[in-house]
């Protein structure tokens, strides 16, 4: 079935001539309104967009011409409603931005359009992509394909649910502290937040500036590999975008296979703060058998301990929140979306606008991200954290010399009821107690689908490289896919 | 000079008034500070934006170098040390024509730090605390028409700005008038900006208070920031009202800086009076930190020599050589400074002249006429400079007179024609052969016998109308000085 099949596989049979573009994305669509009938829908998207066959007719047409020069014609891909794509509304699954329509692509959407892709719609997501459980959504939550009284993760849950519900072969998501991987995790898929850096954050809804990346979420790490070498490169409008070739990727863009990494001599470090005494059984299991499997083809893995990352949730919770209510200034109601109706003077329409407009986590975040940053608390609170960010860096960075990936569990549980969470901030946020340390370091970082749970809750284990290992990190997910992934 | 000496008394009150200033100056960068929209001023609302200057969601800065280069290059003119890394921070605060909800500034690592600017023809110098570069803001338009609606135009939004913060060095509203021009001279000459206080694009805040001296004891009465001083009368207009207002408060109420702290006022043009906009209380927490998006700036010390050879001479040193190298009176002197091609442009011209002064009279006269009439700059006047000296010396070489050195000069402004080659061209070089010029006289002499017997009589305006004759005769290019002798011994006789 189409829907069920890889990017890559998707991309063989439209070479082949065995399949058609506008089969594929009719396939997805059709998908998706049989799933939209359901009681309980997935939720995945917030706006599949009608012209997408269309585009994929178009698409075909070329292909016939003999235009089909672009590597990844005619291939759908689903983008989370914070990636700006010129023409389209955009949300982010947010009141305020109702009635808002890109006037731009974002650097990532014009790449992807330039090596052929069709976008496919909008991707459900907490609002502003702040949470882990894709709850505080305008439009609902989105729910886990593979139990749907379950959250999909978040923030990227809309994609993670459309990709492991058949609903899109690979998706568009971002990160800022685990917004991919918790998913992939949840939805057990491969997920990849490449370095800060590798993509441009041009045309991505800044939630916090300097841990924002667009990630990846697919069914293979080839998959991850081809969209990530169409999307990387230096890009003049974003000066925080680096300009570090991937010659791997760039290969399997080109056609050929994404090539699998020898584990023998691969060297691992478990950060022991990461496999706590009381890690849930099932998670532990998982992560205990990834292990195993590891050490069985060859590489070394050893137990560390990197106290630092005990304070990665504390510090990235300050950092993102003080970047956030910076970020987020910008929706008052004066030039687009939301604006309060019946406001005396125009702080009462900020006021009004504001209250109306962003959910319960976004206040609360932006409140903190306010206060963080007030004077009196500036110094407790930012200062400390940035210092202690710096030492995170140093510490995480004084490991990866010595090893090249840091490997830990994606998230201390599998998937969690929908509902169980979302009046508890506090346990919402140590769902990202593994991942935000990576966005803190400015690293590379992949999720990989290790196993089930005994009620067949997928389970996952991230492995972190370093700086622009994009390459090592697909590759060694790879060599699990080739080998152990599929037992 | 002694601090003592600037003090004043009032009353029976000794006060010294002691002013320090925030000179906010926008670039004239051919794109705005962090995107390529181009940076003019005016042009219809809301024309010249993009969605990085309009903070649509999505979009981010990317910092323009020659921003960074303008900045480098007024902290040189000021003496300020430039720092080696230096970075972007968020001020953040809201208003309606502030589209990101936070102004891209520098907080803790300004650009440049320290220096010094002479007033008072070098008898005084006030301190630079920091120059620091940002973004202007749009602007709000309330529109009689429309009473229950107000407009913003983005026009002015991320348009490149510097900030120049002085030590509160200034002791009369006369001195702070004088920092402010020394600044705006300084930015015209480097052409860093036109400063032009009408359009905004030099603006001026003050921070005023007084000490009082009672015998040993000293007090401060309370800091007023003054907003809104849109002319160099205003800011004096200001520092004055504020200057008796702060007098006459301390005489009533005795309040101090430890007790009141600083307040917020804007000047009112009309009434030349300053109103309260803003208690300490209500002062915002701009809440800074550093900006994500953009990279801090590491400054190579080649970029900082390359650019410290465009500074050269600055203008009150340039003026002072001027006046002393060329015999130039004080004004002239000045106008010339008034840029740094302007000055160039005489300094070339001079160069091996016979008669510098003469050359800045063309300049101040007939090249500025020019360059006015068809408004446009000295760089792009059609004659370089030697054409202008070459121009000049002819006339003092004789070759043409005065009056046809103007026609000479309307055609080279037009053509850029060399001087020579217009005077060839049309033959109007001087008539000063002897041979040529007897046969004129003779031919006028027989033409008015009238005027001839007339001169004999003793009717010394005949000479004049014979004269003129030979003038006309020889169409202007006769040597007067040449013909006058020759008619003169003709008419008398010799």
């Amino acid at each position: 079935m189409i829907t069920e099949l890889s990017l890559s596989e998707l991309r063989g049979g439209l070479r082949r001539g065995e399949l058609t573009s506008a089969e594929i994305v009719s396939a997805f669509r059709d998908a998706y309104l049989a799933d939209a009938k359901k009681e309980e829908p997935l939720g995945a998207y917030v706006e599949f967009f009608d012209d997408s066959v269309a585009l994929a007719e178009r698409a075909d047409e070329a292909r016939r011409a003999g235009e089909a020069d672009a590597p990844l014609l005619g291939l759908p891909i689903a983008v989370k409603d914070n990636i700006l794509v010129k023409g389209r509304a955009l949300t982010c699954a947010s009141r305020m931005l109702r009635g808002f329509t890109a006037p731009y692509s974002s650097t990532v959407i014009d790449r992807l359009l330039a090596a052929g892709m069709i976008p496919l719609g909008r991707t459900n997501m907490d609002e502003f992509a702040m949470g882990s459980s894709c709850e505080y959504s305008c439009y609902g939550p989105a729910r886990n394909p593979a139990d749907r009284t379950r959250t999909p993760g978040g923030s990227s849950g809309g994609s993670a649910a459309a990709v492991a519900g058949g609903l899109a072969p690979v998706a568009l998501g971002s990160e800022t502290g685990g917004s991919v991987r918790l998913p992939a995790s949840f939805c057990g898929l491969y997920g990849l937040k490449p370095s800060y850096g590798s993509l441009s954050r041009y045309g991505l809804v800044a939630f916090g500036s300097s841990l924002d990346q667009i990630g990846l979420l697919g069914r293979s790490p080839e998959d991850l590999a081809v969209v990530f070498a169409a999307a990387a490169g230096r890009d003049p409008r974003d000066e925080t975008s680096a300009a570090t070739d991937f010659p791997a990727a760039r290969a399997v863009l080109d056609g050929a296979e994404l090539p699998a990494r020898d584990f023998r001599g691969l060297k691992i470090a478990v950060p022991r703060e990461f496999v706590p005494e009381g890690l849930e059984a099932e998670v532990s299991a998982v992560f205990d058998r990834f292990v195993r499997w590891a050490r069985s083809r060859g590489a070394f893995v050893e137990i560390i301990d990197l106290p630092i990352l005990e304070a990665s949730v504390a510090i990235y919770y300050i950092l993102a929140a003080a970047e956030a209510s910076s970020n987020l200034a910008r929706y008052d109601g004066v030039r687009y979306g939301l604006r309060a109706k019946e406001a005396g003077t125009l702080f009462e329409m900020y006021e009004r606008t504001r209250s109306e407009g962003f959910g319960e986590e976004v206040r609360r975040r932006i409140l903190i991200g306010n206060f963080v940053l007030s004077s009196g608390y500036y110094d407790a609170y930012y200062k400390k954290a940035q210092a202690v960010r710096a030492l995170l860096l140093r510490e995480v960075a004084r490991v990866l010399a010595e090893h090249e990936l840091i490997l830990s569990p994606t998230a201390p549980t599998p998937a969690f009821k929908l509902g169980s969470k979302v009046r508890d901030p506090l346990a919402m946020y140590l769902s990202d107690v593994y991942t935000t340390f990576a966005n803190l370091a400015l690293l590379p970082s992949l999720s990989l689908p290790a196993g089930l749970s005994r009620e067949g809750l997928p389970i996952g284990v991230q492995l972190t490289g370093r700086r622009f290992a994009e390459e090592t990190l697909l590759s060694c997910a790879e060599t699990w896919r080739r080998e152990g992934g599929g037992g | 000079m002694s601090a003592s000496s600037l003090n004043r008394t009032l009353d029976g009150i000794e006060y010294e008034i002691v002013v320090g200033c925030e000179v906010h100056v926008q670039l004239l960068t051919k794109t705005k500070a962090f995107c390529a929209c181009e940076n003019r001023f005016g042009g219809i609302p809301n024309s010249r934006v993009c969605p990085v200057c309009l903070g649509l969601p999505g979009a981010l800065p990317v910092v323009s170098a020659a921003l960074v280069e303008g900045a480098i290059i007024t902290g040189l003119a000021l003496g300020s040390r430039v720092a080696e890394i230096t970075k972007f921070d968020r001020k953040n605060y809201v208003y309606p024509d502030l589209p990101k909800g936070y102004q891209i500034s520098q907080y803790d690592l300004p650009i440049c730090v320290g220096g010094a600017l002479e007033i008072a023809e070098g008898a005084r110098a006030v301190g630079i605390t920091r120059v620091h570069m940002e973004e202007d803001a749009g602007k709000s338009l309330h529109l009689e028409e429309a009473a229950n609606a107000s407009y913003v135009d983005f026009n002015r939004c991320g348009t490149p700005l510097l900030e120049i913060v002085s030590e509160p060095d200034m002791r009369s509203p006369e001195e702070a008038v004088a920092f402010v021009e020394g600044i705006r001279e300084i930015m015209r000459y480097l052409e860093i900006s036109d400063c032009n206080m009408e359009e905004g694009s030099l603006r001026c805040d003050a921070n005023v208070n007084l000490r009082i001296h009672e015998g040993e004891k000293l007090f401060a009465t309370p800091i007023v920031e003054i907003k809104n001083m849109n002319s160099f009368r205003a800011i004096r207009a200001a520092l004055e009202f504020e200057t008796d207002r702060q007098l006459a408060e301390w005489r009533s109420e005795r309040l101090t800086l430890e007790a009141v702290g600083k307040s917020t006022r804007g000047f009112n043009d009309e009434t030349g009076e300053t109103v309260l906009q803003r208690t300490k209380e209500a002062a915002s927490d701009y809440r800074y930190f550093p900006e994500p998006d953009l990279r801090p700036i590491e400054i190579g010390r080649e970029l900082v020599e390359k650019l410290r050879s465009r500074v050269g001479e600055l203008p009150a040193a340039k003026r002072e050589r001027l006046k002393a190298q060329y015999g130039l009176s004080d004004f002239d002197a000045q106008t010339l400074v008034s840029s740094k091609a302007m000055s160039g442009y005489f300094e070339e011209a001079a160069s091996g002249s016979r008669d510098p002064k003469k050359i800045a009279n063309w300049i101040l006269t007939e090249v500025r006429g020019v360059l006015n009439d068809r408004g446009i700059e000295i760089t792009s006047f059609a004659s370089p400079p030697e054409h202008l000296r070459e121009l000049v010396d002819s006339i003092e070489s004789g070759i043409i007179s005065g009056k046809i050195a103007k026609d000479v000069f309307a055609e080279m402004a037009a053509s850029g024609k060399r001087p020579s080659e217009i005077i060839r061209e049309r033959g109007l070089s001087q008539i000063a052969d002897e041979g040529e010029l007897r046969r004129v006289v003779e031919s006028v002499i027989a033409a008015n016998e009238k005027s001839v017997t007339d001169y004999r009589a003793g009717r010394d305006h005949a000479l004049k109308y014979l004269m003129g004759q030979v003038m006309k005769e020889s169409r202007g290019r006769a040597n007067p000085i040449a013909a006058a002798r020759l008619l003169e011994e003709r008419l008398n006789g010799r």
